[in-house]
């Protein structure tokens, strides 16, 4: 690790001011950029804790929407998130332990890593993320692996899900980083169905438009039967290759759909 | 009623309160008065020519106290290698330098080039990466099939090829396999791969040079599974110290697995900069560096014929195995695929002709050395497989096959050189079959298909050789090494026993077990002996920890030590009691005359030897401490049945283990907790093989399996519970506890049985699937059900 300032600042407001520094980056639960540091393939100036800031943390329930903190611990969703159980679920099955209970919603969408769980039920649920600044929906949120719609220094402060009519996410692992080697989120909304699904594209999480469209017509795994995605644009890797990761989405929307119900 | 103290008792492990509690005391928790810190820059490319390193800039910066290259090390040797192999043409191996630092060509990615010492170690890996290496890159030699093959790229370019040997054991019988194969009615041919590994144990290595200036001392701190041979390979070969001035300890050790054993080269530079920089220096490994400098596991080729006749008897057995070593030949590298690999093809079976050619190839990869069996998995591996296999093909019961051709009389001298001293290979298949409930598969097999899921049911057998070794067969095997152990036991004068033994422990529970067995044989508590171990100061010269000899060799020295004490304290005893030698006994603690009431305590005895008024001098010295170096005549030969089921999810091919059974003949058993343990762990490594490790390098050398992102380790959860079993034992019949071994046996025996279970349940789904290769990743099994 490299020299680096560290600030705490207890608003937004002084946290969005703290990061006007050069080469400053915001500080969710480090479970990624401490890491990083570590190996010193990164290099911040000043590390802005957002770790403090009350009004960026906790769970709230308003009206078919779940409501949460961009410095909401992944531990704090899975317990607190109740009205939206494939959410909770999902949260509870990150990483281990001492990453749920340090990792942050924020930090992992802004991070937005091809593999990371939380883009996948960002993606399908149509949520809105909410930054310092604006609102962005998550279908012009994520931008490819590692690259998102934030802007230098912007702040995602939270994070709105509209709670789905049913929905389920399955999550298959890698075996060596138990991140996803594949993970397909399905949402069923009034608004028609979703599914997003991660750790299987080059281009980072993506919407399969041919599987929402045959479930729009019949809500069954029967109804994905034939479809396929396409399998050049897959990862391909020493845990699964670009036709296995194919494979995998068909069969884990399949199921995402029986276990949604 | 199970025993409570002494051999057989399974008293929880002492060593335990220290490690659980924090307390214990590892090579990284010592800190040495003005330490100064070293970091090695490490290569990142596999292979390149150096053409300048300039540290000017690195020296520059404040805090650094000096930064070595190869230049100077110029007056100093290589990192030695303990064991020559003789090809199949009767020539020594091509042995390369094996240089501290980088020299003219780095060749491999993690290789050593330079080393900055600073007063900390942030100064000095800021140091390191300004360090200016210019490096013309060269293609690197990844494949070892390839590696072999005229005109390709030499990773020593002063060797004649990348070929260390070719190996043909036994060579004699080369024409007879042959012929057997030929006019067998029935050749079942497999290829395989056993995976390379990395050993992973939870400590990294660190090593901490001192040097004592007035005294012209020096001393190393290594996490090393046997400081002795450090001590040796260092002293002598490296740095040119006498062992009297050279002192190794190698403290708590957290975990080895073998990779631990060899001398590598950080050890040798914290040694040799102690003394060119006149202060303490210390090198703790991150684990990013264990991945690409710890000496990696495995790594076979292997084609592996086996013929029957039309009786399905075993005749011949002829494999073709292409073995990895790295860049460089790492302590006792060359012995694993021949030695330690060739001797147990025989397995447990009475197959008369066997022919094994092993070719050592160098790559650009990290050295490969022993890890947990060491040649030993390979061989069972092969052997159990191509059983399996060839049982298919006749439309036999695999169980049935393996009986028929089971060994059954012992001594049994098979056709690579090894004599088995006991066994009884039915009666672990007996056990295990007790266990297994063979009979109720079908029933689980179904319910297993109603939920979806196919499930495979595998057996396997192994045999092993441990208890390494008699001294002069591995001399004329060519070890550079003796093989024996030693101990010494020294009673103090108020009756506790200190023991000094040259086994090392990292993790293997010595200091609860070996007091068990004095316990046993003065009949005193066990918490009146303490063992010692790990500081060639003050353990006389022994050969450390590997090859689950401790007990068997180890343990035997501490047993002529202990008899020696028992000799000397009865003539002792005697003397107090005015009685002949030849009458007194020795139980519970108490020396008493034979037919009479007349006794005195071991505690009395003690003290007359080290207060001795009323005491023999005449004939006996006072004192009561006895050494004993113990050199086995034979190794040891652990054997067992294992059996695995499986589930796999066709849609995605997950494999899940829903049960691992072992039945093990390990001879006597000390402390029956400690074995337990010691076969879980096994397990664990092996399934670990078989499900998920695997290390992987791209065609450019670089190790893409550098970090638990993508070098898949066994967790809790990916394992069942175990089923084991020691009831079955044969008692070592050249050893005096009749003990055997256990340390490596779970990792040996229950490869072939998980891949055996896979292999059943795709079968059962109507593929006709051979073989799939460890690991049995989920895109590994589904592409060959869908294949
Ligand atoms: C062992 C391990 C296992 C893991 N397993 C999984 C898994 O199974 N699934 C999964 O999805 N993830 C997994 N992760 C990643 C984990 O979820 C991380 O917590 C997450 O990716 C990053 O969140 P963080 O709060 O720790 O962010 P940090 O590491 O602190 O920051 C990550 C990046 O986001 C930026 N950032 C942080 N917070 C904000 C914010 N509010 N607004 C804007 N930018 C911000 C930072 O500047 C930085 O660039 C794992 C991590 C580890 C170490």
């Amino acid at each position: 690790m490299y020299e680096f300032e560290f600030e705490q600042p207890s608003s937004v407001a002084d946290a969005v001011a703290a990061l006007k520094a050069e080469d400053a980056l915001a500080l969710g639960g480090g479970q990624t950029l401490l890491a990083t540091m570590k190996q010193r393939l990164a290099a911040p100036s000043k590390l802005v804790s957002l770790s403090g800031i009350g009004e960026m943390k906790g769970v709230s329930n308003d009206g078919g929407a779940v409501s949460i903190g961009g410095a909401t611990t992944h531990a704090a969703v899975a317990a607190g998130a109740g009205a939206y159980p494939a959410l909770a679920d999902m949260a509870g099955h990150i990483g281990d332990p001492a990453v749920r209970n340090r990792g942050t919603i924020g930090g992992s969408l802004a991070n937005n890593d091809p593999s990371a769980d939380y883009p996948a039920a960002a993606l399908a649920s149509g949520a809105t993320i909410v930054t310092n600044a604006r609102e962005i929906a998550a279908d012009d949120f994520f931008q490819g692996m590692f690259t998102t719609a934030l802007d230098e220094g912007e702040i995602i402060t939270g994070v709105r899900f509209p709670v789905p009519e049913a929905a389920n996410y399955q999550k298959f692992l890698q075996p060596a980083s138990r991140f996803a080697l594949v993970g397909v989120f399905v949402a069923k909304t009034g608004d028609g169905v979703r599914v997003a699904v991660t750790g299987a594209s080059e281009e980072g999480v993506f919407r399969w438009s041919e599987a929402e469209a045959a479930l729009n017509g019949t809500f069954s795994a029967g109804a994905l039967e034939g479809l396929s995605v396409d399998a050049d644009s897959m990862i391909g890797d020493m845990h699964g290759s670009k036709a296995y990761r194919a494979h995998l989405v068909g069969v884990l929307t399949k199921r995402a759909v029986a276990a949604a119900g | 009623m199970p025993k409570d103290h002494g051999i057989g008792a399974s008293p929880k492990r002492r060593e335990d309160v220290r490690f659980l509690t924090g307390n214990g005391n590892y090579t990284d928790d010592i800190n040495m008065n003005g330490q100064a810190y070293v970091h090695f820059l490490r290569s990142d490319v596999a292979h390149g020519t150096i053409n300048s390193i300039d540290t000017a800039a690195a020296a520059a910066i404040p805090g650094v106290v000096k930064i070595f290259t190869s230049v100077d090390f110029e007056a100093v040797g290589g990192v030695p290698c303990g064991w020559e192999i003789t090809d199949r043409h009767g020539n020594a191996m091509q042995e390369p330098k094996h240089p501290i630092l980088a020299e003219g060509k780095v060749r491999y990615v993690g290789e050593m080039i330079a080393a900055v010492i600073a007063e900390t170690a942030e100064i000095a890996r800021d140091a390191a990466e300004v360090i200016e290496v210019d490096i013309s890159d060269l293609p690197a030699v990844v494949n070892m099939k390839a590696a072999v093959v005229d005109g390709s790229p030499k990773v020593h370019d002063d060797l004649t090829s990348n070929l260390c040997y070719d190996w043909g054991f036994v060579e004699e019988n080369r024409d007879a396999v042959d012929a057997a194969i030929k006019g067998a009615a029935h050749v079942t041919t497999l290829e395989l791969v056993n995976n390379r590994l990395i050993a992973n144990p939870m400590e990294p290595r660190v090593c901490i040079g001192d040097y004592d200036r007035p005294a012209g001392d020096h001393t190393l701190y290594t996490t090393s599974q046997n400081p002795h041979v450090i001590r040796l390979l260092m002293g002598a070969f490296v740095l040119g110290i006498p062992e009297h001035k050279l002192r190794v300890v190698s403290p708590d050790v957290g975990g080895g697995f073998g990779t631990k054993i060899f001398h590598y080269a950080e050890e040798a530079f914290c040694t040799f900069a102690a003394k060119a920089c006149n202060r303490p220096v210390k090198w703790t490994s991150s684990r990013s560096e264990a991945f690409m400098s710890d000496a990696h596991g495995r790594d076979h080729v292997t084609k592996i014929e086996l013929a029957l006749d039309a009786d399905n008897n075993f005749v011949a057995v002829r494999t073709d195995t292409h073995a990895n070593m790295g860049a460089y030949l790492s302590t006792f590298a060359p012995s694993v695929p021949t030695w330690l690999h060739g001797t147990l093809m025989a397995g447990n079976y009475k197959t008369p002709l066997i022919y094994i050619n092993v070719k050592a190839v160098f790559t650009n990869t990290v050295p490969v050395d022993a890890y947990r069996g060491a040649g030993r998995p390979e061989a069972s591996f092969q052997l159990e497989r191509v059983i399996d296999k060839a049982a298919h093909e006749l439309g036999v019961d695999p169980i049935a096959l393996r009986r028929q051709n089971f060994i059954t009389e012992f001594p049994y001298a098979t056709p690579v050189a090894v004599e088995y001293d006991t066994g009884d290979y039915h009666a672990t298949m007996d056990k295990l079959e007790e266990m297994a409930d063979f009979a109720g598969f079908d029933a689980r097999r179904a319910e297993s298909e109603k939920n979806g899921k196919l499930r495979g049911l595998g057996v396997n057998c192994y045999i092993e050789a441990c208890g390494i070794a008699p001294s002069n067969l591995v001399g004329q095997l060519g070890a550079r090494a003796g093989l024996y152990e030693s101990a010494t036991v020294r009673v103090n004068a108020t009756g506790g026993l200190v023991v000094m033994t040259g086994s090392h422990s990292h993790g293997q529970g010595h200091e609860t077990a070996f007091p068990q067995v004095i316990a046993e044989m003065i009949g005193i508590d066990e918490s009146m002996i303490e063992i010692v171990h790990g500081d060639t100061s003050t353990v006389p010269m022994g050969m450390g920890t590997y090859g689950s000899r401790s007990l068997a060799v180890g343990g035997s020295a501490m047993v002529r030590a202990t008899e020696k004490i028992i000799n000397k304290a009865k003539k002792i005893a005697a003397h107090l009691m005015e009685a002949s030698d030849a009458d007194i006994e020795l139980k519970d603690g108490t020396f008493s005359i034979a037919g009479t009431d007349k006794s005195v305590a071991w505690g009395d005895v003690t003290l007359a030897a080290y207060v001795p008024h009323n005491y023999p001098l005449e004939d006996i010295e006072p004192g009561l401490e006895e050494t004993a170096f113990y050199d086995p005549a034979n190794f040891t030969y652990p054997s067992g049945a294992y059996a695995c089921e499986v589930e796999v999810d066709p849609d995605t091919g997950k494999v899940t283990i829903q049960r691992m059974i072992a039945a093990d003949d390990f001879g006597n058993i000390v402390n029956p907790m400690i074995v337990d343990g010691q076969v879980h762990g096994g397990l664990a490594q092996g399934i670990g093989q078989a499900l998920l490790e695997g290390c992987v390098y791209d065609d450019d050398g670089q190790l893409l399996s550098g970090s638990y992102m993508d070098y898949a380790m066994p967790r809790a959860d990916d394992l069942p519970f175990y089923e084991v079993d020691h009831s079955c034992q044969t008692p070592c019949t050249h050893n005096p506890l009749g003990v055997k071994g256990c340390g490596e046996a779970g990792a040996i025996g229950s490869p072939p049985s998980v891949v055996n279970a896979v292999v059943n349940a795709l079968r059962s789904a109507g593929k006709d699937v051979t073989h799939v290769d460890m690991p049995l990743s989920p895109n590994r099994v589904w592409e060959a059900l869908n294949g």
